[in-house]
């Protein structure tokens, strides 16, 4: 067994994941970490992409026709999911930070994530169905 | 208390010294009125005089008997058991994360206590200043002379809960943000220069794990919004009027 690890710690990130007896707001803490990582990995790959460009025209297209499979729309679709989810749920912090809805944050929270729900059905509809 | 009898498997953690962690397992027969901490004596009364864990008071004033009761922070002393397991169940319990063990159950909860001394929180307080239902403002003279308990009973079981407490040892952490809410930025800006900070208040993440465990109404999560509220009124009252720029002096001079 272990010895005696109580303390913070940064090695502890893990932590910000385990779902063990976290409520709505400490559950959807942890989804925007993970989404927060996952667009930001995006980013980096957008712009990779974005960067054969600079190979030419055709250079771009090729690259479209590759990525054109159910794979690659299933993680296009987990960005717009990831976007939404960060967004909304960013905008419920904002407000809360300026000290404003703060009694009735968790009903501000269950909207604003509905609101993200229906615009990811919205776009799953939109992506799979093109 | 009622005649009905639970069976009910307690599975304690135990750490001494240099020693390896491990949980130790017993059986008890409880009536599932009892309190957890209720529990926790009987084994340390009947099975093992070596358990070590705090405790004071019995009814929530003291905030010693805080521990994490299958996953979750509780005040052990006010936790029935018939709420947190059923006939047969088990019952995990482990001490406060984010506090050195000193040995089982029992933390250091040092740290809390020098933080809120630094933002002055307060153990008692007039009524007219409490946030209790019926507005003091409305008593007799004489009834507005008295003061109270403050809510927070420093468990530090929202210091446990907070995801942001468990990575960063220097983040001043709920009850010490409720504290200093509670004394006030305009009453002491001094204060300014501790919360608004990389530490202080801009470092919850909004998780309200500190609301979700308070054993005691403080309602941690609401006092860090409204102190970020409080300091954002002191940085714009610092941008556009006279007050302002003094509360900046003050903070400059303390700096």
């Amino acid at each position: 067994m272990n010895k005696v690890d109580n303390e913070p710690s940064r090695s502890k990130w893990i932590e910000w994941f385990n779902p063990q007896g976290r409520n709505l707001e400490g559950i959807t803490f942890s989804l925007n970490r993970i989404t927060g990582l996952g667009l930001t990995l995006y980013l980096f790959l957008h712009l990779i992409v974005l960067g054969t460009l600079a190979r030419g025209a055709n250079a771009y297209d090729n690259f479209i026709k590759l990525v054109h499979n159910p794979f690659f729309i299933f993680g296009e679709f987990l960005v717009v999911a990831a976007g939404l989810i960060h967004g909304f749920n960013g905008i419920r912090i904002v407000i809360t930070s300026l000290g404003i809805g703060v009694p009735t944050e968790k009903r501000l929270l269950v909207v604003l994530m509905a609101i993200a729900l229906i615009g990811t059905l919205i776009f799953a509809v939109r992506m799979f169905t093109a | 208390m009622s005649n009905i009898r639970w069976k009910v498997t307690f599975q304690i953690y135990r750490a001494k010294g240099d020693g390896p962690v491990h949980f130790d397992t017993f059986f008890l027969d409880v009536d599932p009125d009892e309190y957890v901490l209720d529990g926790v004596e009987r084994l340390w009364a009947f099975h093992d005089r070596s358990l070590c864990y705090r405790h004071a008071c019995h009814h929530s004033t003291c905030g010693a008997c805080g521990m994490r009761v299958n996953g979750v922070e509780k005040l052990t002393c006010i936790t029935p058991i018939r709420e947190v397991t059923t006939d047969g169940g088990t019952l995990r319990i482990e001490p406060l994360r984010n506090f050195p063990v000193v040995s089982d159950l029992a933390v250091d909860m040092g740290s809390l206590y020098l933080r809120m001394d630094q933002v002055h929180a307060k153990s008692v307080l007039p009524v007219t200043e409490a946030e209790i239902e019926k507005s003091p403002r409305d008593w007799s003279a004489e009834d507005q002379q008295y003061i109270r308990l403050s809510d927070c009973i420093e468990c530090g079981l929202c210091i446990s809960a907070c995801p942001i407490s468990a990575t960063d040892a220097d983040y001043l952490g709920p009850a010490v943000l409720a504290g200093a809410q509670q004394t006030g930025l305009s009453k002491d800006p001094a204060l300014v220069e501790i919360v608004d900070s990389e530490d202080g208040v801009w470092r919850c993440h909004s998780a309200y794990e500190c609301t979700a465990v308070c054993p005691s109404f403080v309602d941690p999560a609401r006092r860090i919004m409204n102190l970020r509220r409080q300091v954002l009124g002191q940085r714009w009252q610092g941008l556009f009027n006279r007050k302002g720029a003094q509360n900046l002096a003050v903070e400059e001079v303390t700096r």
